[in-house]
């Protein structure tokens, strides 16, 4: 019952996303033709100088508001980075301000329930509770969920994979309408950056296995797989400069006051990067997701709305 | 009468909140437990108190006192009211009663010889600088094997098939755990423990308590001495019997119509079996000598034997002591890690200390949230027998906790702030360079720097790719980069125990700066 579950929903969720990649190349081209924002929307929004909860309301406003991601009675998984922990402050995690406001948002767009978890890098009950995202989700209404052990996950193929051919990917994302990556922006000492496509390392249970096989092929072959994220949501509120993915002090933190906000996730780390100060190119992850055609990395073609607060 | 079993009443009620209260302690798997819950209900637990009085001196670590006051004024009512283990017997003689193997108890004759060695020894191999005849003897240590070893995995089960159950209604409100803490010789010792105690009480109901248990003996030598004595008074007795038949301790001699008050637990039932009320507790500072147990006095020879036998024992265990074993690995690779000092918890100073002051009584290890401490078998050598250690293979010591330095009730961890725990150097980083992924495989990895919490191990440019590098200064020896590394069986970065835990260095770093302008878009 369960696994024809899954499978039916798979199919549709791997048509709906299909469906969101053709439309975003679609506007790609349409954006090249014109500078002014096409009525089919923007294919990246960036916020900057406002606090994480409003910029967020000004991006999805500019996007045409959550309930063009979230239909009611919709299933929705929200994924954070709660790797570590750490108090907001130090910037390892997600803003949990931005957490609370987009499960609100999902809410009130009609979803039936919205869940949060993530494959925690320290002890997790200590990251959901420090980071502070557990109790900023649980105010807004949502579900947490944890990812803890093995038994939470389902092995699955992953077709056109260089190196991860497999995972064993956590249930809640096979089993949601909507899945929405809320990665934070930081450095991080193996993959150089971590933004939306590095978050979905969290929802896989078996990391050792990406870092034994080409850390880098394995962050762009998970893309493949076709629980894509709807939504991508970089959280640059905090950046964390050095030392990353934990941390070792506030030290390590600059306030940037950003927000980026795509369905093209190749695109938003490629922005995220610029905003931190480097060039995507260099990012040997971003530049094989390009190669392997999950988005792109050229900013220039693609149809942005900048925000000023 | 009525009094009596009033008093009884009390006796039962109080014991089972101390083994109710330790037993939920010793399988709590949520971590929801305060520091001072813990504090609270092992307080008067004696042995651990006593050994935390003996690091500290103060007032918050004196409940041992509080008990022999007690056993000053009452005899050993500690055995049957705050001690778990005496509860805990008191349980299997009540299921044994049930299942009608045993009808009723007889007298037993004294074990002394036997008692004194073992107090004896426990107190000698400590002054000599390990807890390990109390690791294996103590009422509380094993109390708390027993519960990490049986009770606690039973309860995971239990909690994992709810899990499952509330998952099939979409309902997370119950989490899977895993169960990494199971070690097969403390396992094996835990067992060996309960089947000791299932045939002894079956035979000789408290026989534990009155040969094996140091406790028992310590404070059956200050019940000699208490103010109220239960005694037999020799008008309303008829020789019935029944007090000697119901005594779980086998201390009554009924035919003679005395009672053993070394041995004497304080259980109560010779005061409600009988039907005259012709046992009980009777002011006894004022009476003659010739009153006081023949049995006990003039040992002067005794004494000495005992005293020799103590140290024939104890230097037979000497040329033991020093036995520190080290890790072994059991299974076959490149490079295995070389580690000259098993990690100990944080709080422990030295392992002198450590070693000195642990029972085992895997509190910590019950209590550590990410299950890195595990029972040892020999990894200190027979001086720290079951001790719990850190495996890195299993799991790390989390930055920012200091759960085990809370819960210790003997003062082997002693607690200290976060802030100076975060510097508490467990041990020192070592990097193997020819196990490591980066160098056989050729390909990026990182693990172990990401896990670092002060970047004591970060990523340097090497051919191409990126190779760790170590800063041992600033290493706390968490295990953070031990258990990230890929690599197996043997990791390629490791961390070996400090025999003395040292201050690290502070991690340093200036300030960032923000590369944008603000309101600037780079794209």
């Amino acid at each position: 019952m369960k696994r024809r579950d899954f499978i039916l929903k798979g199919i549709g969720a791997g048509v709906a996303a299909g469906a969101a990649f053709s439309m975003t190349g679609y506007n790609r081209v349409f954006g090249q033709a014109t500078s002014n924002p096409p009525s089919e929307g923007y294919d990246l929004v960036a916020v900057r100088g406002g606090q994480p909860g409003p910029m967020f309301d000004r991006a999805i406003q500019s996007l045409g508001g959550m309930s063009k991601f979230v239909k009611d009675g919709q299933k929705v998984v929200v994924k954070p980075n709660i790797g570590w922990d750490t108090v907001p402050e130090r910037a390892a995690n997600t803003n949990p301000e931005l957490i609370g406001r987009i499960v609100k948002h999902c809410l009130d767009a009609g979803a039936k329930e919205v869940y949060v978890f993530d494959n925690t890098c320290d002890e997790w009950t200590k990251c959901y509770k420090n980071s502070g995202i557990e109790q900023a989700a649980k105010d807004a209404g949502a579900k947490i969920a944890p990812g803890n052990t093995e038994n939470y996950y389902v092995q699955v193929d992953i077709p056109g994979a260089k190196s991860l051919t497999q995972a064993k990917v956590h249930e809640l994302i096979l089993d949601s309408d909507v899945f929405i990556n809320v990665p934070v922006l930081k450095n991080h000492g193996s993959a150089k950056m971590s933004i939306a496509m590095k978050n979905l390392m969290g929802v896989v249970w078996d990391r050792r296995y990406w870092h034994r096989n080409d850390l880098h092929q394995c962050i762009a072959d998970y893309c493949l797989f076709h629980k894509k994220p709807q939504l991508n949501v970089v959280d640059a509120y905090r950046v964390m400069m050095r030392n990353g993915p934990r941390g070792v002090s506030v030290e390590d933190v600059v306030r940037m006051d950003s927000l980026l906000v795509s369905q093209d996730i190749v695109a938003v780390d490629a922005a995220a990067t610029k905003l931190w100060g480097d060039e995507p190119e260099n990012i040997p992850y971003i530049r094989i997701a390009e190669e392997m055609d999950l988005g792109t990395m050229d900013l220039a073609s693609l149809n942005i709305d900048r925000i000023k607060m | 009468m009525r009094f009596y079993r009033a008093l009884k009443w009390i006796r039962v009620v109080v014991a089972l909140v101390f083994f109710l209260a330790l037993g939920i302690l010793f399988v709590d798997v949520t971590g929801i437990f305060r520091p001072w819950m813990y504090d609270m209900f092992t307080y008067l637990q004696f042995t651990p108190s006593i050994l935390k009085f003996i690091n500290l001196t103060t007032l918050a670590a004196a409940g041992f006192a509080f008990v022999l006051l007690l056993t000053l004024l009452f005899g050993r009512i500690y055995c049957s009211s705050i001690c778990p283990l005496g509860t805990f017997q008191d349980v299997l003689i009540r299921l044994e009663k049930k299942f009608k193997i045993r009808k009723r108890f007889t007298y037993i004759r004294t074990y002394n010889w036997l008692r004194f060695i073992l107090l004896g020894a426990g107190i000698l191999v400590l002054v000599l600088g390990s807890a390990v005849v109390f690791s294996w003897l103590d009422p509380f240590g094993n109390f708390g094997k027993m519960t990490t070893a049986f009770a606690r995995p039973v309860l995971i089960g239990l909690n994992n098939i709810g899990a499952l159950i509330l998952k099939q209604f979409d309902s997370y409100a119950l989490y899977h755990i895993s169960y990494k803490t199971f070690n097969l010789w403390p396992f094996v010792f835990a067992l060996i423990v309960l089947i000791t105690l299932i045939l002894m009480t079956w035979h000789r109901g408290r026989l534990f308590c009155n040969t094996l248990c140091p406790v028992g003996t310590l404070l059956g030598l200050v019940s000699r001495f208490s103010v109220f004595r239960i005694k037999i008074k020799e008008s309303e007795c008829n020789s019935c019997w029944r007090c000697a038949f119901d005594c779980k301790a086998g201390c009554i001699q009924a035919e003679e119509k005395r009672v053993d008050m070394t041995r004497c637990v304080g259980c109560m039932n010779c005061m409600t079996a009988c039907p005259k009320s012709g046992i009980g507790y009777k002011f006894a500072w004022k009476k003659n000598k010739s009153q006081e147990l023949p049995e006990t006095t003039g040992t002067d020879t005794g004494k000495r034997k005992f005293i020799l036998n103590t140290l024939l024992f104890t230097l037979g265990m000497r040329g033991l002591l020093n036995a520190q074993e080290k890790i072994v690995p059991t299974k076959k690779t490149t490079i295995p890690e070389e580690k000259s000092q098993t990690v100990f918890p944080p709080g422990g100073k030295n392992i002198e200390h450590f070693n000195r002051f642990c029972t085992a009584c895997h509190l910590c290890v019950s209590a550590c949230p990410t299950q890195v401490l595990q029972p040892s078998f020999l990894q200190y050598g027979i001086n720290g027998m079951f001790q719990p250690y850190l495996d890195y293979h299993k799991s790390f010591c989390n930055y920012e906790c200091t759960k085990c330095l809370d819960v210790c009730p003997n003062g082997a961890l002693l607690a200290l702030p976060l802030e100076e725990k975060k510097l508490n150097q467990l041990g020192q980083v070592n990097f193997i360079k020819d196990n490591c992924i980066v160098e056989t495989e050729g390909t990026d990895c990182g693990a172990c720097s990401e896990h670092c919490p002060t970047k004591a191990v970060y990523m340097v440019p090497y051919n191409g790719l990126y190779l760790p590098e170590i800063n041992q200064d600033i290493c706390v020896g968490c295990g953070a980069c031990e258990y990230a590394c890929p690599t197996e069986p043997y990791k390629a970065i490791y961390v070996d125990g400090n025999a003395l835990h040292h201050k690290a260095k502070k991690p340093e770093g200036e300030k960032m700066e923000s590369p944008l302008e603000e309101d600037e878009f780079p794209f």
